[in-house]
């Protein structure tokens, strides 16, 4: 099923960027309300729940034993799955992941890893045969806009809720043991910053509407350090090279305010 | 013999009174018992009790003015969405007359029709229209969704309230009797109208509605809020539409061209 | 035949009945119900009892698109149970099981019976169950939460269906098994009923009772509805009655 945006909504939306405004009263580089509660599901090693306006995801991160790849047998494994549920929007459809679903998921995932947020070396057990393997599920119940930066910023404040059991080998048998739990190891807190392309204009965390209006979307995960560790365009519209060069600028400012939400 | 009062919320399966009573909107009859089918407030009315519900989905009706957007083009028709489980379709004829033209040069997918309930058949295929004064296709403004049962609690009484938004925000104002709402003035005051026209949503169900609303426009404005005892003003119920009394037609709707 | 209840017939003597959280044969775990908490949905709802959570949400009456379901005079009832992965110990894959699909399908009979279909001809109205975290008893709680956001959403019925299971653990008929008790336990009654009536909507039962225990189990589970039964009404006056 696909929205069909009025016209009308499109012409004012437009309108009003092109004199400096949002529908809301937000600046452009201003984000909705955020809050992040952690540790919210007891039966998840970590999990958070993240709000931004009215979006809403909750994620658990669940760790299990496992095969490592065969050319990294010494790492751990991080997967990420999301769930866009028919319940967070009257378009959004049952059935297996769509191809919305597998790029939030794998964009999620890109900058979680090469944003080197966990430390997957320290996630091996038996090198070559066992690892730990790192579930992270984002069950998206209400969609509002800005499903990305919702999803990187809840994502790495689950991971950071995670504690596993320790381990010890006994008789070439892996012993897990539950009354000794280790926070998993983090080493970065990547985040990520998402602009909406609307006539000339950039505006960050998006709102549904601004979503429905605009031409195209650039995400920009960004470290601890400043440094850029992945980037997504969406959307048919395109950037100019100035365009992409300022959205990262501001990306880096903006994460490090979201960063100061993390525990 | 009643167990409820007037203005009481109540929730579907409550009994609200015996037999001696009458089973209005909202309600329905078992076992000599009247209960609620809805989340709603109770209205009596002499002896009939019926309960107006806080949420709703708009079921179209003949006679109906509504505020549609166009999802698709056929070969005669175009196909409007009217904020309701079922769709519409108005007749390209109702526009043409006789003459061929292309439908998508006149109304495109996307655009905002001020159209009337023309009739509903006994499969749900809700033929619309635009013969009548005030109809037509919108132009600039925005659009505002509110519950179809509030539409008579934002045009109030004789359209106080939504008159009283009007004069203030020097808007043009035209609600859809399937909850649509189209606003267009000064883009600020369009979101002041909005914020306004979101609180009566929120709180319709609510006493001391109507000074609330006056001193948020007052404060929305950059004015001191004055707190007024005019009578006319002075309304505290949501009211209802009920099919038999049609309250809310020309007089509540602003007919001004889009 | 009307059973009586007590303490003695059940053999627990007037000390505490030996369960794991120290309820008594007939107590319910603590509970919590909270109306309208999604944005985007006509209705939702959130509820918790001892370690359940679960989400509740309801789209419609609303067009329904695929034709050969749709009834030419009344409204078709469609639901969707569904356990997040992070939802239990061992981390459960997405997508429907068949566990899933059984229990979508007796939750809509659950509710069906309670809704006024008819006033909506030729059009669906979709619930989702999501449950976030399970502890025994999710279908009766999601079917409960259900009742709430369908409520929320304006749809019209003729009463609230409510939820509960009773059973036997420890050669004890008690009210509303946790999951140790239900993992551990001889006998699981789930039911769902509409109060004002006392009508039953959903009845399943596995295990092993003797026919003077499954009228225990039936009476726990008919009472424990009844007091679940006002806190979803508390639950949604809580929704409009705070200005």
């Amino acid at each position: 099923m696909v929205r069909i945006v009025p016209e009308i909504i499109k012409e004012s939306v437009t309108n009003l960027v092109k004199n400096g405004e949002r529908t809301d009263g937000r600046a452009f580089d201003e984000y909705r309300e955020i809050t992040l509660e952690l540790g919210i599901i007891e039966k998840a090693e970590g999990s958070a729940r993240v709000k931004i306006g009215n979006t809403q995801i909750i994620i658990g991160a669940k760790p299990q034993i496992g095969a490592p790849f065969g050319d990294t047998p010494n790492v751990g494994v991080l997967m990420t799955n999301t769930e866009l549920l028919p319940m967070a929007a009257p378009n959004f459809e049952s059935g297996p992941p769509d191809e919305n679903s597998v790029e939030l998921s794998r964009v999620t995932d890109r900058c979680i890893r090469e944003g080197e947020v966990v430390d997957l070396e320290k996630l091996c057990i038996v090198e070559g045969e066992k690892v730990w393997m790192v579930f992270l599920d984002l069950h998206v119940v209400d969609y509002d806009g800005n499903l990305m930066d919702a999803a990187v910023l809840g994502s790495v404040a689950a991971l950071m809720n995670t504690k596993l059991p320790t381990t010890k080998i006994v008789d070439d048998e892996v012993v897990l043991d539950y009354d000794n739990m280790v926070p998993l190891p983090i080493s970065d807190k990547a985040l990520m910053s998402t602009f909406a392309k609307i006539g000339d204009e950039l505006l960050i965390d998006p709102s549904l509407e601004e979503e429905d209006v605009m031409g195209a979307r650039l995400s920009i995960g960004i470290t601890q350090d400043g440094n850029i560790c992945a980037m997504q365009k969406g959307g048919a519209d395109t950037f100019t090279k100035d365009e992409i060069l300022k959205a990262v600028s501001i990306a880096k400012i903006k994460t490090a305010e979201l960063r100061t939400l993390l525990p | 013999m009643i167990f409820v009062e007037d203005k009481e919320i109540v929730i579907p399966g409550d009994i609200l009174a015996d037999e001696e009573y009458n089973s209005g909107r909202g309600t329905f009859k078992e076992n000599n018992k009247i209960c609620s089918s809805l989340v709603g407030l109770v209205a009596i009315r002499d002896k009939k009790i019926s309960v107006i519900p806080l949420q709703s989905k708009y079921i179209p009706k003949r006679g109906d003015v509504v505020i549609g957007e166009v999802t698709d083009i056929r070969f005669s028709m175009w196909n409007l969405e009217i904020n309701s489980p079922y769709s519409g379709f108005l007749p390209a004829s109702d526009v043409f007359g006789k003459e061929k033209r292309e439908l998508n040069r006149t109304f495109d997918v996307g655009d905002v029709l001020f159209l009337r309930v023309v009739d509903v058949d006994e499969v749900k295929k809700v033929k619309l229209g635009l013969k009548g004064r005030g109809l037509g296709k919108f132009r600039g403004g925005i659009l505002i969704n509110i519950t179809p049962t509030k539409v008579p609690r934002l045009i109030g009484k004789k359209g106080s309230m939504i008159n009283m938004i009007k004069d203030e925000t020097k808007c043009e104002v035209i609600v859809g009797q399937n909850g649509v709402v189209w606003v267009k003035g000064d883009p600020a005051m369009e979101r002041v109208a909005e914020k306004v026209i979101n609180m009566i949503e929120e709180q319709a169900h609510t006493s001391g509605l109507t000074d609330r609303v006056r001193d948020m426009l007052a404060t929305l404005l950059g004015r001191e809020p004055v707190s007024d005892d005019s009578e006319e003003l002075e309304n505290s119920e949501i009211e209802e539409s009920e099919p038999e009394e049609e309250t809310t037609e020309d007089e509540g709707i602003n007919r001004n061209e889009g | 035949m009307i059973i009586i209840i007590t303490n003695t017939n059940l053999g627990t003597g007037t000390e505490t009945s030996g369960r794991a959280d120290n309820r008594a044969f007939d107590e319910l775990r603590k509970m919590k119900i909270e109306a309208g908490v999604l944005e985007r949905a006509d209705g939702s709802a959130y509820l918790e009892i001892g370690g359940n959570k679960v989400l509740a949400a309801v789209y419609g009456p609303r067009e329904l698109f695929v034709r050969r379901l749709m009834q030419p005079n009344r409204a078709v009832l469609r639901c969707k149970y569904n356990m997040a992965p992070f939802s239990v110990d061992d981390r459960k894959r997405p997508g429907p099981d068949r566990r899933s699909v059984e229990i979508s399908k007796i939750a809509s009979e659950a509710l069906t019976p309670a809704v006024f279909l008819e006033k909506f001809p030729r059009s669906t109205i979709d619930v989702f169950i999501e449950v976030i975290e399970a502890e025994g008893g999710t279908r009766c709680a999601g079917i409960t939460a259900a009742s709430v956001a369908l409520a929320d959403a304006g749809i019209p019925m003729k009463d609230m269906v409510v939820a509960c299971a009773a059973g036997k653990s420890d050669d004890k008929v008690i009210l509303d098994l946790s999951e140790v008790e239900d993992k551990e336990g001889q006998a699981d009654v789930p039911i769902a009923i509409m109060p004002r009536t006392g009508e039953i909507t959903l009845l399943q039962m596995d295990g092993n009772l003797t026919e003077e225990e499954f009228g225990q189990a039936l009476d726990l589970a008919i009472n424990g509805c009844k007091i679940i039964s006002e806190k979803q009404k508390a639950a949604i006056k809580n929704r409009y009655g705070d200005e």
